[in-house]
């Protein structure tokens, strides 16, 4: 078996971590689990648990996959993780089941559904399968926080529009007349369509800058 | 062409098929103990939440009820769950002297999106329906799923006329949905304005059932009394 200096050399930084919340967010991004995303963030309390779930499904699939790297043949990889991920979700789903029977039945079946989610297999695939495990786990850590955070996003402006409140709590007046497409199935498609739009502006906003400062823009 | 596509692999060095099979049934053999394990952990907690579900929404139809019991109405009329002889489920509420307060059933019926499901209580003494809760619906937000709670809409279920005809074989009146705001008698429903297909649907299912299963209960009101007191089944 190799040392974990030799099959991998760069150390930990805040990098591994912060990738996953920005550079590389698994929403605002690289458009990944797009499902989950869609269907269950009718409300903030739905996202946060969805994300909770997904969370632990990669922190405990990337740790198992990182940690027996060196025993699954090449041939069986995406079979073995496909196993390991959905141990975790089958997990998932009793304990969500025994802490809330109303959660439960809000998130549908997309608990189950974690399975396919292709942040988890990506993470899997792409880091776990390559990086020793405390490196495989913050990087996770990371991209879950993402998610969540993107989850949240589209919960917070869904469930604000769609039902005038906030986790629950009434945020407007009870003359506030609720958009109920908001929490229907297109209102997350166009609050991820300005979710989107706003990031693609921020980042556009950002190159320019640099683009400005390094001089380049200067004859435009 | 065959020889060239099996250097590489060969290069590579293949692994026996006996180590694939291994890797994947000992990944699979973790995989089970794992959730094996997690779920005789969670079994408990899970049963207890199903428990208190099943129970708030009993109480919410049976005003007054504190205690339940299970009962299955079937072709031996009827009888304990616990006897497993098939039949619609029926859950009797008892209040806190032990005395029956009603009975609850479940009702379904199509809806705007899917099939609604619904627990409605029912009491003997007024022969009328004492409450609806509403257990499974996917109709629309902000129109359809109101019939969950409304209060205005709730309120019809008070106490629903659900008296039976002379002969006891279905009711007197057939239980209705009539327009926003034109319900004259006690067994009409007052459909909510913009959620018409949604309220129907609830009358529908209401008069399906009770028509069904009202003659057979007041019937049969006895079996639920006897056994409120002793454990025992019946024995002749």
């Amino acid at each position: 078996m190799m040392s974990p200096n030799q099959s991998d050399p760069k150390p930990i930084t805040a990098d591994t971590f912060l990738r996953g919340i920005w550079e590389e967010n698994p929403v605002f991004v690289m458009l990944l689990g797009m499902c989950p995303v869609l269907a269950v963030t009718n409300s903030v309390l739905n996202g946060l648990a969805m994300g909770l779930a997904t969370i632990f499904v990669l922190l405990c699939s990337s740790a198992l996959v990182s940690s027996l790297r060196h025993l699954i043949p090449k041939q069986v990889r995406i079979a073995t993780y496909i196993i390991i991920i959905a141990t975790f979700v089958t997990i998932v789903d009793y304990v969500i089941q025994a802490i809330s029977l109303d959660l439960y039945n809000s998130l549908g079946a997309f608990i189950q559904l974690i399975v396919v989610n292709c942040i988890i297999l990506g993470r899997a695939e792409a880091y776990a399968s390559k990086h020793r495990v405390t490196k495989s786990l913050v990087n996770s850590l990371g991209m879950g926080v993402g998610f969540t955070i993107a989850l949240l996003c589209l919960g917070a402006v869904r469930e604000l529009l769609g039902n005038g409140t906030l986790l629950g709590y009434q945020v407007f007046a009870d003359s506030f007349q609720p958009w109920a497409i908001m929490v229907l199935p297109p209102g997350g498609f166009f609050v991820l369509a300005m979710w989107l739009l706003l990031f693609s502006w921020l980042k556009k906003r950002r190159e320019h800058v640099e683009l400005e400062g390094s001089g380049a823009a200067d004859g435009i | 062409m065959n020889d060239e596509n099996q250097t590489p692999a060969s290069s590579v060095q293949q692994p026996s098929s006996k180590s694939l099979i291994a890797t994947m049934g000992g990944i699979a053999t973790l995989s089970g103990l794992l959730v094996v394990v997690v779920y005789q952990a969670t079994l408990p907690a899970i049963l207890e939440n199903r428990r208190l579900a099943i129970e708030r929404a009993i109480f919410t139809v049976i005003p007054g009820a504190v205690s339940r019991r299970d009962f299955v109405i079937g072709e031996h009329g009827i009888l304990p769950a616990a006897q497993n002889t098939g039949g619609t489920q029926i859950y009797a509420g008892y209040d806190g002297d032990g005395a029956l307060a009603g009975v609850a059933v479940e009702a379904a019926a199509q809806g705007y999106q899917d099939i609604i499901r619904i627990l409605y209580g029912y009491s003997g003494k007024c022969q009328c329906i004492t409450g609806i809760t509403v257990l499974e619906s996917k109709e629309t937000p902000g129109l359809g799923d109101k019939i969950a709670k409304d209060p205005e809409f709730l309120d019809n279920f008070d106490a629903l006329d659900g008296k039976l005809n002379e002969n006891g074989t279905g009711l007197l009146h057939v239980i209705v949905t009539v327009k926003h705001g034109k319900k004259k008698h006690p067994w009409e429903i007052d459909s909510i304005s913009g959620a018409t297909v949604s309220s129907k649907a609830i009358g529908k299912m209401l008069n399906e059932s009770a028509q069904r299963l009202f003659p057979k209960l007041v019937a049969n009101f006895s079996a639920f009394e006897q056994r409120e007191t002793d454990d025992v089944p019946e024995s002749e």
